[in-house]
Protein backbone atom coordinates (compact mmCIF):
# COMPACT_ATOMS: atom_id res chain seq x y z
CA UNK A 1 0.00 0.00 0.00
CA UNK A 2 1.25 3.34 -0.74
CA UNK A 3 0.41 5.61 2.20
CA UNK A 4 1.26 9.22 1.52
CA UNK A 5 0.08 10.41 4.98
CA UNK A 6 2.31 11.99 7.05
CA UNK A 7 4.14 9.01 9.57
CA UNK A 8 3.11 10.85 13.10
CA UNK A 9 -0.56 11.54 11.85
CA UNK A 10 -0.42 7.72 10.87
CA UNK A 11 1.34 6.27 13.84
CA UNK A 12 -1.27 8.37 16.21
CA UNK A 13 -4.13 7.34 14.22
CA UNK A 14 -2.95 3.48 14.08
CA UNK A 15 -2.93 3.54 18.12
CA UNK A 16 -6.11 4.46 18.73
CA UNK A 17 -7.23 2.99 15.51
CA UNK A 18 -6.07 -0.78 17.47
CA UNK A 19 -7.39 0.98 20.84
CA UNK A 20 -10.53 1.49 19.83
CA UNK A 21 -11.14 -1.75 17.82
CA UNK A 22 -9.77 -3.76 20.97
CA UNK A 23 -12.24 -2.01 23.22
CA UNK A 24 -15.24 -3.16 20.81
CA UNK A 25 -13.96 -6.56 20.57
CA UNK A 26 -14.30 -6.96 24.71
CA UNK A 27 -17.81 -6.11 24.42
CA UNK A 28 -18.62 -8.33 21.73
CA UNK A 29 -16.53 -11.13 23.58
CA UNK A 30 -17.24 -10.56 27.29
CA UNK A 31 -20.69 -12.07 26.85
CA UNK A 32 -19.17 -15.28 25.59
CA UNK A 33 -16.77 -15.69 27.94
CA UNK A 34 -18.77 -15.19 30.78
CA UNK A 35 -21.18 -17.96 29.32
CA UNK A 36 -17.91 -19.97 29.10
CA UNK A 37 -16.46 -19.39 32.48
CA UNK A 38 -20.00 -19.85 34.26
CA UNK A 39 -20.35 -23.00 32.69
CA UNK A 40 -17.89 -24.63 34.27
CA UNK A 41 -18.89 -23.17 37.61
CA UNK A 42 -20.76 -25.24 40.46
CA UNK A 43 -24.13 -23.38 40.90
CA UNK A 44 -23.26 -22.30 44.36
CA UNK A 45 -20.19 -20.83 42.56
CA UNK A 46 -22.28 -18.76 40.17
CA UNK A 47 -23.02 -15.89 43.23
CA UNK A 48 -19.85 -16.43 45.13
CA UNK A 49 -16.94 -16.05 42.96
CA UNK A 50 -16.33 -13.22 40.45
CA UNK A 51 -17.65 -14.08 37.21
CA UNK A 52 -14.58 -13.46 34.82
CA UNK A 53 -12.74 -16.04 36.71
CA UNK A 54 -12.58 -19.37 37.24
CA UNK A 55 -12.99 -21.64 39.76
CA UNK A 56 -14.11 -25.33 40.94
CA UNK A 57 -14.41 -27.14 37.41
CA UNK A 58 -17.80 -28.37 37.26
CA UNK A 59 -18.39 -28.22 33.57
CA UNK A 60 -18.83 -32.27 33.21
CA UNK A 61 -20.84 -32.48 36.15
CA UNK A 62 -23.15 -29.71 34.72
CA UNK A 63 -23.39 -30.59 31.43
CA UNK A 64 -24.79 -34.45 32.82
CA UNK A 65 -27.25 -32.40 35.38
CA UNK A 66 -28.34 -30.37 32.06
CA UNK A 67 -28.69 -33.74 29.99
CA UNK A 68 -30.90 -35.31 32.39
CA UNK A 69 -32.96 -32.86 33.38
CA UNK A 70 -36.82 -34.11 32.61
CA UNK A 71 -36.00 -37.40 31.19
CA UNK A 72 -33.42 -36.01 28.78
CA UNK A 73 -35.54 -33.17 27.94
CA UNK A 74 -32.57 -30.51 26.62
CA UNK A 75 -31.37 -33.74 24.31
CA UNK A 76 -35.11 -33.84 22.80
CA UNK A 77 -34.96 -29.48 22.12
CA UNK A 78 -31.33 -29.91 20.40
CA UNK A 79 -32.62 -32.83 18.43
CA UNK A 80 -35.86 -30.49 17.44
CA UNK A 81 -33.46 -27.42 16.50
CA UNK A 82 -31.43 -29.30 14.21
CA UNK A 83 -34.39 -31.07 12.57
CA UNK A 84 -36.07 -27.38 12.34
CA UNK A 85 -33.22 -25.58 11.28
CA UNK A 86 -31.55 -28.20 8.56
CA UNK A 87 -34.59 -30.10 7.10
CA UNK A 88 -36.22 -26.13 6.92
CA UNK A 89 -32.88 -24.72 5.37
CA UNK A 90 -32.43 -27.78 2.89
CA UNK A 91 -35.82 -27.59 1.76
CA UNK A 92 -35.89 -23.99 1.59
CA UNK A 93 -32.60 -23.47 -0.10
CA UNK A 94 -33.74 -25.80 -2.93
CA UNK A 95 -36.99 -23.97 -3.64
CA UNK A 96 -35.72 -20.72 -3.86
CA UNK A 97 -32.81 -21.99 -6.37
CA UNK A 98 -35.53 -23.74 -8.46
CA UNK A 99 -37.45 -20.14 -8.51
CA UNK A 100 -34.21 -17.81 -7.76
CA UNK A 101 -32.86 -20.04 -11.29
CA UNK A 102 -36.32 -19.53 -13.27
CA UNK A 103 -36.37 -15.49 -12.44
CA UNK A 104 -33.02 -15.40 -13.48
CA UNK A 105 -32.43 -17.40 -16.61
CA UNK A 106 -36.17 -17.70 -18.08
CA UNK A 107 -38.15 -14.94 -19.78
CA UNK A 108 -41.36 -14.86 -19.36
CA UNK A 109 -44.43 -12.54 -18.85
CA UNK A 110 -44.93 -11.35 -15.19
CA UNK A 111 -41.18 -12.35 -14.30
CA UNK A 112 -40.83 -8.71 -12.83
CA UNK A 113 -44.16 -8.68 -10.94
CA UNK A 114 -43.30 -12.09 -9.09
CA UNK A 115 -40.09 -10.72 -8.46
CA UNK A 116 -41.28 -7.38 -6.88
CA UNK A 117 -44.09 -9.86 -4.96
CA UNK A 118 -41.44 -11.79 -3.64
CA UNK A 119 -38.96 -9.11 -3.23
CA UNK A 120 -42.02 -6.97 -0.77
CA UNK A 121 -42.10 -10.37 1.23
CA UNK A 122 -38.27 -9.22 2.42
CA UNK A 123 -40.26 -6.12 4.10
CA UNK A 124 -43.10 -7.97 6.06
CA UNK A 125 -42.03 -8.59 9.70
CA UNK A 126 -42.36 -12.40 10.51
CA UNK A 127 -43.65 -11.86 14.10
CA UNK A 128 -46.86 -10.06 12.29
CA UNK A 129 -47.26 -13.21 9.84
CA UNK A 130 -47.34 -15.77 13.52
CA UNK A 131 -50.93 -14.87 14.71
CA UNK A 132 -52.27 -14.79 11.89
CA UNK A 133 -50.93 -17.94 10.90
CA UNK A 134 -51.68 -19.77 14.33
CA UNK A 135 -55.80 -19.17 13.65
CA UNK A 136 -55.09 -20.73 10.18
CA UNK A 137 -53.32 -23.59 11.30
CA UNK A 138 -55.50 -24.21 14.57
CA UNK A 139 -58.18 -24.64 11.65
CA UNK A 140 -56.30 -27.03 9.83
CA UNK A 141 -55.46 -29.03 13.31
CA UNK A 142 -51.64 -27.96 12.37
CA UNK A 143 -50.78 -26.48 15.33
CA UNK A 144 -49.04 -27.73 17.92
CA UNK A 145 -47.12 -30.40 15.38
CA UNK A 146 -43.56 -30.45 14.20
CA UNK A 147 -45.08 -29.19 10.84
CA UNK A 148 -46.26 -25.59 12.26
CA UNK A 149 -43.19 -24.63 12.67
CA UNK A 150 -41.40 -26.37 9.72
CA UNK A 151 -43.90 -25.38 6.94
CA UNK A 152 -43.54 -21.39 7.32
CA UNK A 153 -39.53 -21.39 7.78
CA UNK A 154 -39.18 -22.76 4.44
CA UNK A 155 -40.19 -20.01 2.56
CA UNK A 156 -37.23 -17.42 2.39
CA UNK A 157 -38.06 -14.31 -0.08
CA UNK A 158 -34.49 -13.56 0.90
CA UNK A 159 -32.78 -16.66 -0.54
CA UNK A 160 -35.31 -16.39 -3.80
CA UNK A 161 -32.95 -12.99 -4.26
CA UNK A 162 -29.96 -14.26 -3.49
CA UNK A 163 -30.44 -17.05 -6.20
CA UNK A 164 -31.49 -14.52 -8.57
CA UNK A 165 -28.39 -12.32 -8.19
CA UNK A 166 -26.21 -15.74 -8.14
CA UNK A 167 -27.70 -17.18 -11.07
CA UNK A 168 -27.11 -14.29 -13.02
CA UNK A 169 -23.40 -13.93 -12.53
CA UNK A 170 -22.32 -17.34 -12.07
CA UNK A 171 -24.64 -19.44 -14.67
CA UNK A 172 -23.49 -17.91 -18.31
CA UNK A 173 -26.20 -18.50 -21.39
CA UNK A 174 -24.10 -20.41 -23.28
CA UNK A 175 -23.97 -23.26 -21.03
CA UNK A 176 -27.39 -23.51 -20.98
CA UNK A 177 -27.71 -23.12 -24.70
CA UNK A 178 -25.39 -25.91 -25.32
CA UNK A 179 -26.88 -28.43 -22.80
CA UNK A 180 -30.70 -27.60 -24.58
CA UNK A 181 -28.51 -28.27 -28.05
CA UNK A 182 -27.73 -31.66 -26.63
CA UNK A 183 -31.33 -32.23 -25.84
CA UNK A 184 -31.48 -31.81 -22.20
CA UNK A 185 -34.69 -30.92 -20.69
CA UNK A 186 -34.80 -27.92 -18.27
CA UNK A 187 -34.87 -29.96 -14.98
CA UNK A 188 -31.37 -32.16 -16.10
CA UNK A 189 -30.01 -29.63 -17.24
CA UNK A 190 -30.74 -27.26 -13.69
CA UNK A 191 -29.80 -30.51 -11.67
CA UNK A 192 -27.01 -31.71 -13.68
CA UNK A 193 -25.20 -28.39 -14.98
CA UNK A 194 -26.76 -25.18 -13.30
CA UNK A 195 -26.41 -26.69 -9.28
CA UNK A 196 -22.72 -27.01 -9.62
CA UNK A 197 -22.43 -23.82 -10.96
CA UNK A 198 -24.20 -22.76 -7.84
CA UNK A 199 -23.20 -24.35 -5.53
CA UNK A 200 -21.31 -21.65 -3.75
CA UNK A 201 -24.50 -19.61 -3.45
CA UNK A 202 -26.53 -22.31 -2.04
CA UNK A 203 -24.04 -22.72 0.72
CA UNK A 204 -24.68 -18.99 1.18
CA UNK A 205 -28.17 -19.31 0.89
CA UNK A 206 -28.49 -22.27 3.04
CA UNK A 207 -26.87 -20.71 5.68
CA UNK A 208 -28.56 -17.75 6.51
CA UNK A 209 -31.80 -19.74 6.30
CA UNK A 210 -30.27 -22.28 8.86
CA UNK A 211 -29.25 -19.22 11.35
CA UNK A 212 -32.66 -17.45 10.83
CA UNK A 213 -34.59 -20.84 11.76
CA UNK A 214 -32.20 -21.92 14.46
CA UNK A 215 -32.63 -18.53 16.37
CA UNK A 216 -36.54 -18.35 15.85
CA UNK A 217 -38.47 -17.65 18.84
CA UNK A 218 -41.51 -16.16 18.31
CA UNK A 219 -43.30 -18.63 15.70
CA UNK A 220 -42.40 -21.58 17.89
CA UNK A 221 -43.68 -19.67 21.24
CA UNK A 222 -46.87 -19.15 19.10
CA UNK A 223 -47.21 -22.84 17.52
CA UNK A 224 -46.21 -24.92 20.33
CA UNK A 225 -47.37 -26.19 23.92
CA UNK A 226 -45.92 -29.40 23.67
CA UNK A 227 -42.83 -29.10 25.29
CA UNK A 228 -41.25 -32.11 23.44
CA UNK A 229 -41.72 -30.24 20.00
CA UNK A 230 -39.51 -27.35 21.43
CA UNK A 231 -36.24 -25.76 19.59
CA UNK A 232 -33.65 -25.12 21.64
CA UNK A 233 -34.24 -21.07 22.33
CA UNK A 234 -38.33 -21.54 23.81
CA UNK A 235 -36.96 -24.28 25.81
CA UNK A 236 -34.59 -22.31 27.62
CA UNK A 237 -36.68 -19.47 27.43
CA UNK A 238 -39.39 -21.54 29.54
CA UNK A 239 -36.56 -22.64 31.98
CA UNK A 240 -35.01 -19.28 32.21
CA UNK A 241 -38.72 -18.08 33.55
CA UNK A 242 -38.78 -20.84 36.18
CA UNK A 243 -35.37 -20.15 37.90
CA UNK A 244 -36.89 -18.10 40.25
CA UNK A 245 -38.73 -20.81 41.51
CA UNK A 246 -36.08 -23.50 40.85
CA UNK A 247 -32.85 -21.94 41.19
CA UNK A 248 -30.47 -24.69 40.39
CA UNK A 249 -32.34 -24.69 37.41
CA UNK A 250 -29.89 -21.47 36.34
CA UNK A 251 -26.79 -23.30 35.89
CA UNK A 252 -28.79 -25.58 33.35
CA UNK A 253 -29.43 -22.66 31.87
CA UNK A 254 -26.28 -21.18 31.55
CA UNK A 255 -24.77 -24.58 29.93
CA UNK A 256 -27.63 -25.20 27.58
CA UNK A 257 -27.49 -21.26 26.12
CA UNK A 258 -23.17 -22.40 26.07
CA UNK A 259 -23.88 -26.20 24.17
CA UNK A 260 -26.86 -24.12 22.08
CA UNK A 261 -24.53 -21.29 20.77
CA UNK A 262 -21.02 -23.14 19.90
CA UNK A 263 -21.85 -25.54 17.24
CA UNK A 264 -23.27 -22.38 15.40
CA UNK A 265 -20.20 -20.24 15.97
CA UNK A 266 -17.75 -22.81 14.80
CA UNK A 267 -20.05 -23.05 11.59
CA UNK A 268 -19.48 -19.30 11.25
CA UNK A 269 -15.79 -19.37 12.03
CA UNK A 270 -15.29 -21.90 9.11
CA UNK A 271 -17.58 -20.80 6.67
CA UNK A 272 -17.38 -17.06 7.00
CA UNK A 273 -16.30 -16.56 3.21
CA UNK A 274 -19.66 -17.44 2.28
CA UNK A 275 -21.21 -15.46 4.97
CA UNK A 276 -18.97 -12.48 3.22
CA UNK A 277 -20.35 -13.69 -0.10
CA UNK A 278 -24.16 -13.35 0.68
CA UNK A 279 -23.74 -10.37 2.80
CA UNK A 280 -22.04 -8.26 0.28
CA UNK A 281 -24.47 -9.26 -2.18
CA UNK A 282 -27.33 -8.29 0.42
CA UNK A 283 -25.27 -4.83 -0.16
CA UNK A 284 -25.83 -4.30 -3.92
CA UNK A 285 -29.68 -3.59 -3.27
CA UNK B 1 -51.42 -16.17 -22.47
CA UNK B 2 -51.67 -16.70 -26.37
CA UNK B 3 -48.16 -16.54 -27.13
CA UNK B 4 -46.89 -19.23 -24.39
CA UNK B 5 -49.73 -21.26 -26.32
CA UNK B 6 -48.65 -20.95 -29.63
CA UNK B 7 -44.57 -21.71 -28.05
CA UNK B 8 -45.66 -24.63 -27.06
CA UNK B 9 -47.25 -26.22 -29.84
CA UNK B 10 -44.13 -25.22 -31.62
CA UNK B 11 -41.87 -27.55 -29.42
CA UNK B 12 -42.71 -30.14 -31.61
CA UNK B 13 -40.00 -33.07 -31.57
CA UNK B 14 -38.45 -31.77 -35.22
CA UNK B 15 -37.71 -28.22 -33.31
CA UNK B 16 -36.83 -29.29 -29.90
CA UNK B 17 -33.01 -29.11 -30.25
CA UNK B 18 -33.05 -26.32 -31.60
CA UNK B 19 -33.28 -22.78 -30.04
CA UNK B 20 -37.30 -21.46 -30.85
CA UNK B 21 -36.92 -17.96 -31.25
CA UNK B 22 -37.24 -15.78 -27.93
CA UNK B 23 -35.87 -18.91 -26.50
CA UNK B 24 -36.71 -20.12 -22.95
CA UNK B 25 -38.62 -23.18 -22.06
CA UNK B 26 -42.56 -23.90 -22.26
CA UNK B 27 -44.88 -22.33 -19.98
CA UNK B 28 -45.69 -25.76 -18.03
CA UNK B 29 -41.94 -25.95 -17.25
CA UNK B 30 -41.71 -22.21 -15.96
CA UNK B 31 -44.37 -22.97 -13.63
CA UNK B 32 -42.51 -26.29 -11.81
CA UNK B 33 -39.71 -24.01 -11.34
CA UNK B 34 -41.85 -21.51 -9.94
CA UNK B 35 -44.47 -23.25 -7.90
CA UNK B 36 -42.50 -25.21 -5.27
CA UNK B 37 -41.40 -21.90 -3.67
CA UNK B 38 -44.75 -19.28 -5.20
CA UNK B 39 -46.69 -21.84 -3.75
CA UNK B 40 -45.54 -22.04 0.12
CA UNK B 41 -45.33 -18.28 -0.01
CA UNK B 42 -49.25 -17.27 -1.14
CA UNK B 43 -50.38 -19.81 1.71
CA UNK B 44 -47.81 -19.16 4.23
CA UNK B 45 -47.35 -15.19 3.70
CA UNK B 46 -49.96 -13.84 1.28
CA UNK B 47 -52.57 -15.58 2.82
CA UNK B 48 -51.82 -14.80 6.31
CA UNK B 49 -51.62 -11.16 5.76
CA UNK B 50 -55.11 -11.03 3.84
CA UNK B 51 -56.70 -12.97 6.68
CA UNK B 52 -55.16 -10.74 9.59
CA UNK B 53 -56.46 -7.76 7.67
CA UNK B 54 -59.68 -9.27 6.92
CA UNK B 55 -59.77 -10.51 11.01
CA UNK B 56 -58.97 -6.88 11.56
CA UNK B 57 -62.37 -6.13 10.77
CA UNK B 58 -64.25 -8.03 12.36
CA UNK B 59 -65.80 -8.08 15.98
CA UNK B 60 -67.33 -10.45 17.95
CA UNK B 61 -71.14 -10.27 19.62
CA UNK B 62 -73.09 -11.93 22.13
CA UNK B 63 -76.98 -12.85 21.87
CA UNK B 64 -78.46 -11.34 25.19
CA UNK B 65 -76.20 -10.44 28.05
CA UNK B 66 -72.81 -11.85 29.57
CA UNK B 67 -73.57 -15.63 28.94
CA UNK B 68 -74.98 -15.44 26.15
CA UNK B 69 -73.44 -17.26 22.65
CA UNK B 70 -70.94 -15.45 20.78
CA UNK B 71 -71.04 -15.01 16.93
CA UNK B 72 -68.44 -13.37 14.66
CA UNK B 73 -69.75 -10.66 12.92
CA UNK B 74 -68.60 -7.35 10.46
CA UNK B 75 -67.67 -4.85 12.74
CA UNK B 76 -65.86 -2.20 10.26
CA UNK B 77 -63.11 -0.01 11.76
CA UNK B 78 -64.15 -0.79 15.35
CA UNK B 79 -60.66 -2.71 16.05
CA UNK B 80 -58.86 -0.22 14.46
CA UNK B 81 -60.73 2.23 16.77
CA UNK B 82 -60.02 0.31 19.94
CA UNK B 83 -55.98 0.55 18.88
CA UNK B 84 -56.06 4.02 18.93
CA UNK B 85 -58.04 4.75 22.18
CA UNK B 86 -55.62 2.16 23.98
CA UNK B 87 -52.98 3.78 26.01
CA UNK B 88 -51.20 0.32 26.16
CA UNK B 89 -50.94 0.40 22.65
CA UNK B 90 -49.71 3.91 22.45
CA UNK B 91 -46.94 3.99 25.25
CA UNK B 92 -45.55 0.86 23.94
CA UNK B 93 -44.70 2.98 20.84
CA UNK B 94 -43.71 5.33 22.42
CA UNK B 95 -41.21 3.15 24.24
CA UNK B 96 -40.17 1.92 20.69
CA UNK B 97 -39.96 5.15 19.20
CA UNK B 98 -37.19 6.35 21.98
CA UNK B 99 -35.65 2.82 21.77
CA UNK B 100 -35.26 3.08 17.72
CA UNK B 101 -34.19 6.76 17.62
CA UNK B 102 -31.40 6.13 20.07
CA UNK B 103 -30.18 2.43 19.42
CA UNK B 104 -30.16 2.11 15.45
CA UNK B 105 -28.29 5.44 15.06
CA UNK B 106 -25.57 4.70 17.75
CA UNK B 107 -25.65 0.90 16.34
CA UNK B 108 -25.10 1.98 13.41
CA UNK B 109 -22.44 4.41 13.88
CA UNK B 110 -20.26 1.82 15.46
CA UNK B 111 -20.78 -0.61 12.45
CA UNK B 112 -19.56 1.96 10.22
CA UNK B 113 -16.60 3.58 12.39
CA UNK B 114 -15.55 -0.38 12.79
CA UNK B 115 -16.08 -1.35 8.76
CA UNK B 116 -14.16 2.10 7.90
CA UNK B 117 -11.44 0.97 10.53
CA UNK B 118 -11.58 -2.61 9.01
CA UNK B 119 -10.71 -0.82 5.60
CA UNK B 120 -7.84 1.44 6.43
CA UNK B 121 -4.45 0.06 6.55
CA UNK B 122 -4.08 1.38 9.92
CA UNK B 123 -5.71 -2.32 11.63
CA UNK B 124 -3.40 -5.32 12.03
CA UNK B 125 -5.28 -8.66 13.09
CA UNK B 126 -8.54 -7.73 10.98
CA UNK B 127 -9.50 -11.06 10.57
CA UNK B 128 -9.79 -11.34 14.62
CA UNK B 129 -12.01 -8.27 14.75
CA UNK B 130 -13.83 -8.81 11.89
CA UNK B 131 -15.08 -12.44 13.89
CA UNK B 132 -15.32 -10.93 17.18
CA UNK B 133 -17.56 -8.06 16.02
CA UNK B 134 -19.80 -11.20 13.67
CA UNK B 135 -19.69 -13.64 16.17
CA UNK B 136 -22.84 -12.48 17.99
CA UNK B 137 -25.10 -12.78 14.92
CA UNK B 138 -24.77 -16.52 15.60
CA UNK B 139 -26.13 -15.92 19.08
CA UNK B 140 -30.30 -16.32 19.03
CA UNK B 141 -31.73 -13.16 20.53
CA UNK B 142 -33.07 -14.83 23.66
CA UNK B 143 -30.04 -16.59 24.65
CA UNK B 144 -28.08 -13.53 23.77
CA UNK B 145 -30.75 -11.97 26.29
CA UNK B 146 -30.39 -14.45 29.04
CA UNK B 147 -26.73 -14.37 28.75
CA UNK B 148 -27.13 -10.19 29.28
CA UNK B 149 -29.49 -11.23 31.97
CA UNK B 150 -27.11 -12.51 33.90
CA UNK B 151 -24.10 -9.49 33.04
CA UNK B 152 -27.26 -6.95 34.59
CA UNK B 153 -28.16 -9.44 37.45
CA UNK B 154 -27.10 -8.02 40.61
CA UNK B 155 -26.14 -11.29 41.78
CA UNK B 156 -23.74 -12.78 39.35
CA UNK B 157 -23.03 -10.57 37.14
CA UNK B 158 -18.80 -9.36 37.33
CA UNK B 159 -20.17 -6.17 35.56
CA UNK B 160 -22.15 -5.10 38.40
CA UNK B 161 -19.23 -6.19 40.72
CA UNK B 162 -16.48 -4.22 39.43
CA UNK B 163 -18.82 -0.80 38.87
CA UNK B 164 -19.47 -1.77 42.63
CA UNK B 165 -15.97 -1.76 43.11
CA UNK B 166 -15.21 1.53 42.01
CA UNK B 167 -17.89 3.30 44.08
CA UNK B 168 -20.97 3.30 41.34
CA UNK B 169 -24.71 1.51 42.12
CA UNK B 170 -25.79 0.42 38.73
CA UNK B 171 -28.83 -0.99 38.30
CA UNK B 172 -29.77 -2.32 34.70
CA UNK B 173 -33.36 -3.29 35.80
CA UNK B 174 -34.17 -0.30 37.20
CA UNK B 175 -37.20 1.71 35.50
CA UNK B 176 -35.57 4.37 33.88
CA UNK B 177 -32.65 1.72 32.91
CA UNK B 178 -34.34 -1.31 31.32
CA UNK B 179 -35.23 0.48 28.31
CA UNK B 180 -31.31 0.66 27.55
CA UNK B 181 -30.63 -2.78 28.90
CA UNK B 182 -32.67 -4.17 25.95
CA UNK B 183 -30.77 -1.71 23.87
CA UNK B 184 -27.98 -3.04 24.63
CA UNK B 185 -28.88 -6.44 23.59
CA UNK B 186 -29.72 -5.49 20.28
CA UNK B 187 -26.97 -3.30 19.47
CA UNK B 188 -24.55 -6.46 20.44
CA UNK B 189 -26.36 -8.57 18.37
CA UNK B 190 -26.51 -6.63 15.39
CA UNK B 191 -23.78 -4.57 14.97
CA UNK B 192 -21.10 -6.57 13.61
CA UNK B 193 -23.57 -7.95 11.12
CA UNK B 194 -24.26 -4.37 9.75
CA UNK B 195 -20.45 -3.91 9.86
CA UNK B 196 -19.88 -6.47 7.57
CA UNK B 197 -22.94 -5.31 5.03
CA UNK B 198 -20.96 -1.70 5.12
CA UNK B 199 -17.37 -3.57 5.14
CA UNK B 200 -18.57 -6.07 1.93
CA UNK B 201 -19.64 -2.73 0.29
CA UNK B 202 -16.26 -0.97 1.09
CA UNK B 203 -14.24 -4.13 0.01
CA UNK B 204 -16.33 -3.40 -3.61
CA UNK B 205 -15.06 0.10 -4.40
CA UNK B 206 -12.08 -0.06 -6.86
CA UNK B 207 -8.96 1.13 -5.09
CA UNK B 208 -7.91 3.40 -7.96
CA UNK B 209 -10.81 5.72 -6.62
CA UNK B 210 -8.72 6.78 -3.75
CA UNK B 211 -5.40 7.36 -5.62
CA UNK B 212 -6.54 11.07 -7.24
CA UNK B 213 -7.04 11.92 -3.26
CA UNK B 214 -4.05 10.52 -1.84
CA UNK B 215 -1.66 12.09 -4.44
CA UNK B 216 -3.79 15.42 -3.50
CA UNK B 217 -2.95 14.84 0.22
CA UNK B 218 -5.95 13.80 1.29
CA UNK B 219 -5.85 12.22 5.21
CA UNK B 220 -7.31 8.72 5.48
CA UNK B 221 -9.87 10.70 7.91
CA UNK B 222 -11.04 13.10 4.76
CA UNK B 223 -11.27 9.66 2.21
CA UNK B 224 -13.28 7.51 4.69
CA UNK B 225 -15.78 10.48 5.17
CA UNK B 226 -15.89 12.56 1.71
CA UNK B 227 -15.38 9.40 -0.87
CA UNK B 228 -16.30 6.10 0.94
CA UNK B 229 -19.20 7.11 2.79
CA UNK B 230 -21.16 8.61 -0.41
CA UNK B 231 -20.61 5.90 -2.17
CA UNK B 232 -21.84 3.37 0.33
CA UNK B 233 -24.76 5.28 1.14
CA UNK B 234 -26.74 2.67 -0.14
CA UNK B 235 -25.91 -0.10 1.89
CA UNK B 236 -25.98 2.49 4.43
CA UNK B 237 -29.44 2.66 3.84
CA UNK B 238 -29.87 -0.54 3.70
CA UNK B 239 -29.08 -1.65 7.16
CA UNK B 240 -31.17 1.23 8.35
CA UNK B 241 -34.48 -0.37 6.56
CA UNK B 242 -33.62 -3.79 7.99
CA UNK B 243 -33.02 -2.19 12.03
CA UNK B 244 -35.92 -0.11 11.80
CA UNK B 245 -38.39 -3.06 11.28
CA UNK B 246 -36.67 -5.22 13.31
CA UNK B 247 -36.78 -2.25 16.12
CA UNK B 248 -40.45 -2.56 15.69
CA UNK B 249 -40.68 -6.34 15.61
CA UNK B 250 -38.83 -5.97 19.08
CA UNK B 251 -40.34 -9.25 21.37
CA UNK B 252 -37.54 -11.61 22.76
CA UNK B 253 -35.26 -9.11 24.00
CA UNK B 254 -37.80 -7.69 26.65
CA UNK B 255 -39.52 -10.66 27.22
CA UNK B 256 -36.15 -12.74 28.28
CA UNK B 257 -35.49 -8.91 30.59
CA UNK B 258 -39.35 -9.23 31.82
CA UNK B 259 -38.78 -12.84 33.91
CA UNK B 260 -36.19 -10.92 35.68
CA UNK B 261 -36.92 -7.37 36.12
CA UNK B 262 -40.89 -6.24 37.09
CA UNK B 263 -39.94 -2.58 35.24
CA UNK B 264 -41.11 -4.71 31.95
CA UNK B 265 -44.91 -4.98 31.48
CA UNK B 266 -46.14 -7.64 29.23
CA UNK B 267 -47.27 -4.41 26.91
CA UNK B 268 -43.96 -3.47 26.79
CA UNK B 269 -43.51 -3.81 22.69
CA UNK B 270 -46.30 -3.35 19.80
CA UNK B 271 -45.28 -6.84 19.73
CA UNK B 272 -45.79 -8.21 23.56
CA UNK B 273 -49.07 -6.57 23.26
CA UNK B 274 -50.27 -7.88 20.01
CA UNK B 275 -49.14 -10.91 21.81
CA UNK B 276 -50.89 -10.97 25.37
CA UNK B 277 -53.95 -9.39 23.28
CA UNK B 278 -54.23 -12.61 21.33
CA UNK B 279 -53.48 -14.81 24.48
CA UNK B 280 -56.58 -12.94 25.96
CA UNK B 281 -58.74 -14.85 22.58
CA UNK B 282 -59.25 -11.22 21.19
CA UNK B 283 -58.07 -12.54 18.26
CA UNK B 284 -59.61 -9.14 16.40
CA UNK B 285 -58.28 -6.76 18.53
CA UNK B 286 -54.88 -8.74 18.12
CA UNK B 287 -54.81 -8.83 14.13
CA UNK B 288 -55.79 -4.97 13.97
CA UNK B 289 -52.68 -4.43 16.34
CA UNK B 290 -50.66 -6.25 13.74
CA UNK B 291 -51.86 -4.73 11.13
CA UNK B 292 -50.83 -1.20 12.23
CA UNK B 293 -47.37 -2.36 13.17
CA UNK B 294 -47.16 -3.71 9.53
CA UNK B 295 -48.37 -0.23 8.27
CA UNK B 296 -46.08 1.35 10.36
CA UNK B 297 -43.05 -0.63 9.50
CA UNK B 298 -43.93 -0.29 5.94
CA UNK B 299 -44.62 3.82 6.17
CA UNK B 300 -41.46 4.56 7.85
CA UNK B 301 -38.67 2.08 5.72
CA UNK B 302 -40.40 3.78 2.56
CA UNK B 303 -40.25 6.90 3.84
CA UNK B 304 -37.07 6.42 4.71
CA UNK B 305 -36.04 4.85 1.61
CA UNK B 306 -37.32 8.12 -0.79
CA UNK B 307 -36.49 10.63 1.66
CA UNK B 308 -32.58 9.50 1.63
CA UNK B 309 -32.72 8.15 -2.23
CA UNK B 310 -34.12 12.10 -3.18
CA UNK B 311 -31.44 13.82 -0.48
CA UNK B 312 -28.37 11.35 -2.05
CA UNK B 313 -29.44 11.85 -5.50
CA UNK B 314 -29.34 7.98 -6.16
Amino acid sequence: MNNQTPIRESRVSRTAAMALMFLLAIYFLLPIYFLLVAATKPQGDLASTFGLAFSHFNLFENLSTLFGRSDGIFGRWALNSVIYAVLGAAVGTLISALCGYALAKFKFRGREFLFSVILGGVLVPTTALALPLFLLFSATGIVNTYLAVFLPSIVSPFGVYLARIFTSAAVPDEILESARLDGAGEFRTFFSVSLKLMTPALVTIFLFQFVGIWNNFFLPMVMLQKESLFPITLGLFEWNGQTARVSLLQESVITGALISIVPVIIVFILLQRFWRTGLAAGSIK
Amino acid sequence: MADIATRATRVTPATRGRRHNGGGPRAGVIVAFVTPFFLPFVLFYLVPICYAIGQSFMAVRRTGGQYGTSYTTFGGFEQYVKVFQNTEFWSSIGRIALFGIVQVPVMLFLALIMALLLDTPLLKLKAFFRIAAFMPYAVPGVIAAIMWSFLYSPQLSPVVDVLKAIGLQPDFLGPGAVLWSAANVSTWLWTGYNMLIMYSALQAIPQELYEAAKLDGASNWAIAWKIKVPIIAPSIILTTVFSIIGTLQLYAEPAVLRQISSNISSTFTPNMLAYAVASGNNYQQAAAISVVIAVITFVLSFGFMRLTSKRAGL
